[in-house]
């Protein structure tokens, strides 16, 4: 589904990542750890289609199609979803108005009737179950004055109405308490099926245990150092980055 | 020397002939109240760049072109064209004046309640010039500026309202100032005399519209006070067209603990000004100003708002928004002064404003003078564009480019006309401004 080959980006004339080449087949979640500043999120907006990411090598292929040519919200029509690490607050804009407009736009994409209020919101309660949404939430401002917790929920929401094929999630679970953590990570995993694939940018162990990944791959200095499975990220809890960063210098 | 087309020789020049079909001309005082502004319009003419206030305000443009006052009342008008401008579902007591005359009409004053004194002013300078007379002498409209001295000189009507101690208008005032015609260009110039006495209530919308056709040039003054206890709450709607010059005065004088809250909305005409000064005269006054404006294509929009804390426990809050697209040019300055004796003074001016191309443009000054020393004072202002993290994340939900720039600024926009009471108009002007926005009609079901 995904083809990442000899990726390099630079932000501000300054090279992040630096050679990635990740595949990613359709109903895999591949887990990618690595330490801060290390390029997860680089990666993760150049996939979703952020300005000021410079691509200066590389290519990626999505269904077959050149990623880096869509805009944005083509992307999102073609089933790429980003749930960001930073969660943006825009207050006036209501947060069931813009899922609409998206879902529509989407649907328009897909040559599928537009869904109307009524129908609409019956699809929004039914989602909110998966995360345990407070509905109180839906009525108000795009993630403005939510929780930290509130906000990274509200992604895996949007993720659950928007029915992506292609899921980015960055650091979802980052400040959530292990409550919210297990309700979130349990919202993903009845997001996971076979046409789906998911990408989870994490730090903490913790998560997998919850989600369990195909793959895990852990990057550092905007390379991808080492590929395995579950396994390896128990080792990386009990050696740190810096087993990695020198098995990379010694390569 | 040559005159200038519409300078201010060309209206000294027309008063004598004006004179004797003006309101009042038959009463001495006022039509020496009138020459004496006719005086002090000579002696100031029409602002221009050396006056600090009009600094970032050229009225040049107004200048270049003749306008004809409109001595006597001809509505050409029908009750349909009425209707369309106010918004459906308002059930208020409607004022019409078309071209700067009272249209009876057109005019709708059946539910007014007993307590409430209203009428045209041009009436009442006729049928009871005493009751008038202390207001217009008194008011310090006539002196300060070119403008207000000429609408003094030349004022045709306007509408007097005078609120008895406790009545409390459940229905709003909705007064409707039309203004244009096909073959010439003229002039509107309407002076409203507004006093809401003790415990008294009342809403009133000063709506300005035009039809279309020549050049129009509003020149208006609305003087409002505000007694012990009264509550006021004036919105103005600027909506003339973008052939309109447009100059507004409103000055409101506050008494003990009363409440002054004024909306300015201002989408319209070509050159607009608003010049808005409340006096917090007496202990525990307090007033509430907020406004938009939002300007494209060569639209000039300008406010300049003073509030005067006399005395002691006043409050004043302001919060201006404006969006200046295409090559408009927005101005904003607000002065707040805090005088010797208004200790407890609690103060805040905020002003924010959004540029969407890059030849918009915005001058926005807050000042802040104060003479006593315990007070709470703050104000700021910001200008910026819409937020790139708000639009990519819009984005990244499917959501296109375009409808999410709209959605940021009808949101930016929204905050204001939110604070409107009036549940029919905010919709109307929900609507107003999606049709403004560029492609606006992609925000289906928004409003
Ligand atoms: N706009 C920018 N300008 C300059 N440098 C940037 C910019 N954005 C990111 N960087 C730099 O790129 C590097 C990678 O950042 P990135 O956000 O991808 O790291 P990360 O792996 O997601 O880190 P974390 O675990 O802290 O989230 C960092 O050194 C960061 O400072
Ligand atoms: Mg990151």
């Amino acid at each position: 589904m995904l083809s990442i080959k000899d990726l390099h980006v630079s932000v501000a004339g300054k090279p992040i990542v630096n050679g990635i080449d990740l595949e990613i087949k359709a109903g895999e979640v591949h887990a990618i750890m690595g330490p801060n500043g290390s390029g997860k999120s680089t990666l993760a907006h150049v996939l979703a289609g952020r300005s000021g990411y410079e691509v200066t090598r590389g290519t990626v292929t999505y269904m077959g199609k050149d990623l880096l040519a869509l805009s944005p919200d083509e992307r999102a029509h073609e089933g790429v979803f980003l749930a960001f690490q930073y969660p943006v607050e825009i207050p006036g804009v209501n947060n069931i108005y813009m899922l609409k407009a998206g879902l529509n736009a989407i649907r328009r994409h897909h040559g599928e009737e537009e869904l109307d209020a009524v129908d609409f919101l019956s699809l929004v309660r039914e989602k909110m179950k998966i995360v345990d949404m407070d509905e109180s939430l839906m009525s108000r401002s795009v993630n403005e004055g939510f929780s930290g917790g509130e906000k990274k929920r509200n992604e895996i929401f949007q993720m659950a109405v928007l029915e992506p094929r292609l899921a980015v999630l960055d650091e979802t679970d980052s400040g959530l308490d292990i409550d919210a953590l297990k309700i979130v990570a349990g919202g993903v995993n009845k997001l996971r099926n076979k046409d789906r694939a998911i990408i989870l940018v994490t730090h903490y162990q913790r998560l997998l245990d919850y989600i369990v990944p195909d793959k895990v791959h852990v990057l550092a200095h905007g390379r991808i150092q080492r590929t395995g499975d579950k396994s390896l990220a128990l080792e990386l809890e009990k050696h740190g980055y810096g087993w990695i960063e020198s098995k990379a210098g010694a390569a | 020397m040559t005159t200038v087309a519409g300078s201010s020789e060309f209206y000294l020049a027309q008063f004598s002939a004006a004179e004797g079909h003006l309101p009042g001309h038959d009463t001495p005082w006022a039509a020496a109240w009138r020459r004496n502004a006719l005086n002090r319009f000579r002696e100031l003419g029409f602002p221009g760049h050396r006056d600090e206030d009009w600094k970032y305000t050229s009225v040049k443009a107004l200048e270049k072109q003749p306008f004809d006052s409109v001595l006597e009342p001809s509505s050409h008008l029908a009750l349909t064209d009425i209707e369309r401008l106010i918004p459906a579902g308002v059930e208020c007591i409607r004022i019409v004046f078309v071209n700067g005359h009272f249209s009876r009409a057109l005019s709708d004053t059946a539910a007014m309640p007993a307590g409430a004194d209203v009428s045209s002013l041009a009436t009442k300078l006729r049928d009871e010039p005493a009751a008038v007379q202390s207001l217009l002498e008194n008011s310090p409209t006539v002196f300060r500026n070119g403008f207000g001295a000429l609408n003094a000189a030349f004022m045709t009507d306007g509408v007097f309202i005078r609120l008895a101690p406790r009545t409390v208008l459940k229905r709003p005032i909705w007064l409707l100032f039309i203004s244009g015609d096909q073959d010439r260009a003229i002039t509107s110039q309407c002076r409203n005399v507004i006093v809401a006495d003790t415990d008294s209530q009342a809403t009133i919308v000063e709506h300005y519209s035009t039809t279309g056709g020549k050049a129009t040039f509003t020149n208006s003054v609305t003087s409002i006070t505000v007694n012990d206890n009264a509550r006021v709450t004036h919105i103005k709607l600027q909506q003339e067209n973008t052939t309109g010059f447009h100059f507004s005065e409103i000055d409101v004088t506050q008494n003990r603990d009363s409440f002054y809250h004024s909306h300015s909305v201002a989408l319209g005409a070509a050159l607009a000004r608003t010049d808005i000064r409340v006096t917090l005269q007496a202990e525990g006054a307090e007033c509430r100003l907020d406004g938009l404006y939002m300007g494209d294509g060569r639209q000039h929009v300008d406010h300049h708002t003073r509030v005067d804390h006399v005395k002691p426990h006043g409050k004043s809050t302001e919060y201006y928004k404006g969006v200046l697209n295409g090559n408009a040019r927005g101005v904003f300055n607000g002065k707040v002064v805090v005088h010797e004796q208004a200790q407890k003074t609690d103060s805040s001016q905020t002003n924010r404003n959004l540029l969407l191309s890059r030849n918009a443009e915005i001058d926005t000054k807050p000042e802040l003078e104060i003479y006593a020393d315990d007070v709470k004072c703050a104000h700021g202002a910001t200008i910026g564009q819409l937020d790139d993290d708000a639009i990519f994340y819009l984005r990244s939900r499917g959501v296109d480019e375009a409808l999410a720039r709209n959605l940021l600024t009808f949101a930016f926009v929204d905050d204001v006309i939110r604070r409107i009471e009036i549940a029919p108009l905010r919709k109307q002007l929900e609507q107003t401004i999606l049709n403004r926005l560029p492609a606006g009609t992609s925000l289906r079901g928004l409003v």
